[in-house]
């Protein structure tokens, strides 16, 4: 940290293009700040006459999405989204704490690093060919047991693999950072491996764990294409895990070619209430983190 | 009677040990099975699909048969748009964060807060975004070029968070010399710290490559749906995301080409993977090499 204010003091030549590239980089910075403001201002300026015009309470309590008969019921959607992704994070930590547990004090081999790099790899896999293998496998599977194969269950299913490799990451580096004399010390008491794991390393990790659920669930509930393909996009309270439902982030990319006029308007409120829904989820990290780092101070 | 209490207890671990063992190694297997399952699936599937007349010949009957030459072109447009776009800029934010402002001013924390919350926006509202202002406000239409700019939009956070990590690593000794020497501010970074992370920012940049070619969700309204070869970036032009997506919900019969294309997506994110070990590897015995 103080290396840092050591470069802060240091005083440069002051030259001519010093000053020119000074501006260059300050308008280009200015301009990558501005990105979030325009996305805001865009969301905002899109959705609010028409939000206005029809009142908060209708996206609420209408009686179902109608939006070509001026019924903008977004309930549902929010239920299913929520659903989805609380869902795909059940079945997605439990393994991803288990699976780093092993890659941290089980994997003892040749092939230690290997694992880890497996995972590093599925991480960059992207979405449209989860959403494509779980239309071609998971859905013709589920189709034997339901009558709808394209389900909720279907989408959590998938969605779980896909947030898998970022709580699997962030939880091994956070098994990895318990320190080492705390290891040795249990070790040297006798205390067995599954003791060690369950008394010392996971609540000393229990904060990266943690974040790297909130980073998960944030990472699904903005996930579209995975959700748009497998969760069958009825407009509907799911009322069992086997029903088709229709999420925000699908809603919005379903429907957004064609949309005009309030339609269009009703999207991009989708879109704001997407960005809502992250943005709390982004604060209770924060939130969190802050919390735990005053209290080791 | 201490002792048989003692004895008693260690069996009792010993068994909970064992059992914790084998849970963890059973549930360790299938989740490494799961993970493998998509990625088997598709080579399996996609290998016969492959051929050098799949790349380079225009897609027929909506993808049904031919290749995917058109839609490889506009993928490598709308990709190439949002690097030439996204990398000034984040070079430009990081420089400014590593090298211009003291680490806790109130600039340098307004700069990272708003990529931070970028960061976390959804691809989705990127789409909604770019649809409202770069095709419409700015009167782009559904193009190769606007799809590529709310791309570069989208990966800017990534980019710029890791090349300040990449300049992070330079000493601060190197930029206290330059400026011992008598250098500016511009000297000392071209001069000294840039070819030191150099690598770093290539490492970085194929880390957004990486991710602005899986992205789909953004490009369905913003880049287009036409599977024509573009002639222009002002063109519509499908990206190959958005064919496999195409292929596999709106084309009855396209999901051998939608294999094919899956396993071309797989192969080029490989290659990239390939390139980013070479490249961290390159630049971690650089560094050894002092």
């Amino acid at each position: 940290m103080h290396t840092r204010s050591n470069n802060d003091k240091a005083i440069y030549r002051k030259t001519i293009t010093d000053r020119i590239f000074w501006s260059v980089i300050a308008v280009g910075a200015v301009i990558a700040s501005l990105i979030m403001v325009l996305i805001v201002i865009f969301l905002v300026v899109e959705s609010y006459d028409f939000i206005d015009r029809v009142g908060v309470l209708h996206f609420v309590t209408d009686d179902g999405w109608w939006p070509l008969d001026q019924l903008y019921n977004l309930t549902p959607m929010l239920v299913a989204s929520l659903g989805v992704s609380f869902g795909a994070l059940a079945i997605a930590s439990p393994l991803a704490i288990i699976f780093s547990v092993y890659c941290v004090f089980y994997n003892k081999g040749w092939w230690q690093g290997f694992f880890e790099r497996i995972v590093d790899v599925t991480a960059a896999i992207p979405t449209v060919i989860y959403g494509f293998w779980g239309l071609m496998v998971v859905v013709p599977i589920m189709n034997k047991f339901t009558s709808h194969g394209v389900n909720l269950f279907s989408g959590m299913l998938v969605l779980a693999m896909m947030i898998f490799p970022t709580i699997a990451m962030l939880t091994t580096s956070a098994l990895k950072s318990v320190p080492f004399n705390q290891i040795q010390g249990a070790t040297a008491l006798g205390v067995r491996r599954s003791s060690l794991i369950k008394k010392i390393a996971l609540p000393h990790a229990k904060p990266g764990i943690v974040m790297a659920m909130i980073l998960g669930i944030t990472r699904a509930i903005g996930e579209t294409m995975v959700v748009l393909m497998l969760c069958g996009n009825v407009v509907q309270f799911p009322s069992s895990l086997f029903d088709p439902t229709r999420t925000l982030t699908a809603n919005i990319a379903l429907e957004m070619p064609y949309a005009m006029g309030d339609h269009r308007s009703s999207l991009f409120v989708t879109g704001l209430m997407v960005l809502i829904v992250v943005s709390i989820l982004v604060i209770i990290s924060e939130v969190y983190a802050n919390r735990k780092r005053t209290m080791n101070h | 009677m201490s002792t048989t209490t003692f004895a008693h207890n260690t069996k009792k671990h010993n068994a909970n040990d064992w059992l914790a063992t084998t849970v963890i190694y059973i549930f360790s297997a299938l989740v490494l099975i799961a993970l493998a399952l998509p990625i088997g699936e598709i080579i399996i599937n996609g290998y016969d699909k492959l051929s050098f007349d799949f790349i380079t010949q225009l897609p027929e009957d909506s993808g049904r048969s031919g290749g995917i030459s058109s839609i490889l072109a506009s993928t490598a447009l709308i990709v190439l748009i949002a690097m030439i776009t996204a990398t000034p800029l984040a070079l430009c934010t990081a420089i400014m964060l590593t090298e211009y402002l003291p680490e806790h001013s109130l600039r340098s924390s307004i700069i990272r807060g708003s990529l931070d919350v970028l960061a976390g926006v959804p691809s989705v509202v990127f789409g909604l975004f770019g649809l409202a202002f770069f095709c419409q406000t700015l009167e782009l239409g559904y193009s190769i070029l606007a799809g590529g700019l709310t791309l570069s939009c989208m990966i800017l956070p990534t980019l710029s968070r890791s090349i300040t990590s990449a300049l992070h690593t330079v000493g601060d000794e190197y930029r206290i010399s330059g400026a011992a020497l008598c250098l500016s501010r511009l000297s000392t970074l071209w001069h000294v710290t840039l070819p030191v992370v150099l690598p770093g920012i290539a490492v970085s940049v194929l880390l957004g490559l990486t991710r602005a070619i899986a992205e789909t969700a953004l490009l369905l309204f913003t880049s287009g749906y036409s599977d024509k070869m573009p002639s222009s970036i002002t063109d519509s032009g499908r990206s190959i995301s958005v064919h496999i997506y195409e292929l596999a919900t709106n084309v009855p019969g396209g999901q051998q080409s939608a294999y094919g294309s899956a396993l071309v997506l797989l192969l080029s994110l490989l290659l990239l993977s390939v390139l980013l070990h070479l490249t961290t590897h390159k630049l971690q015995r650089r560094m050894i090499r002092g």
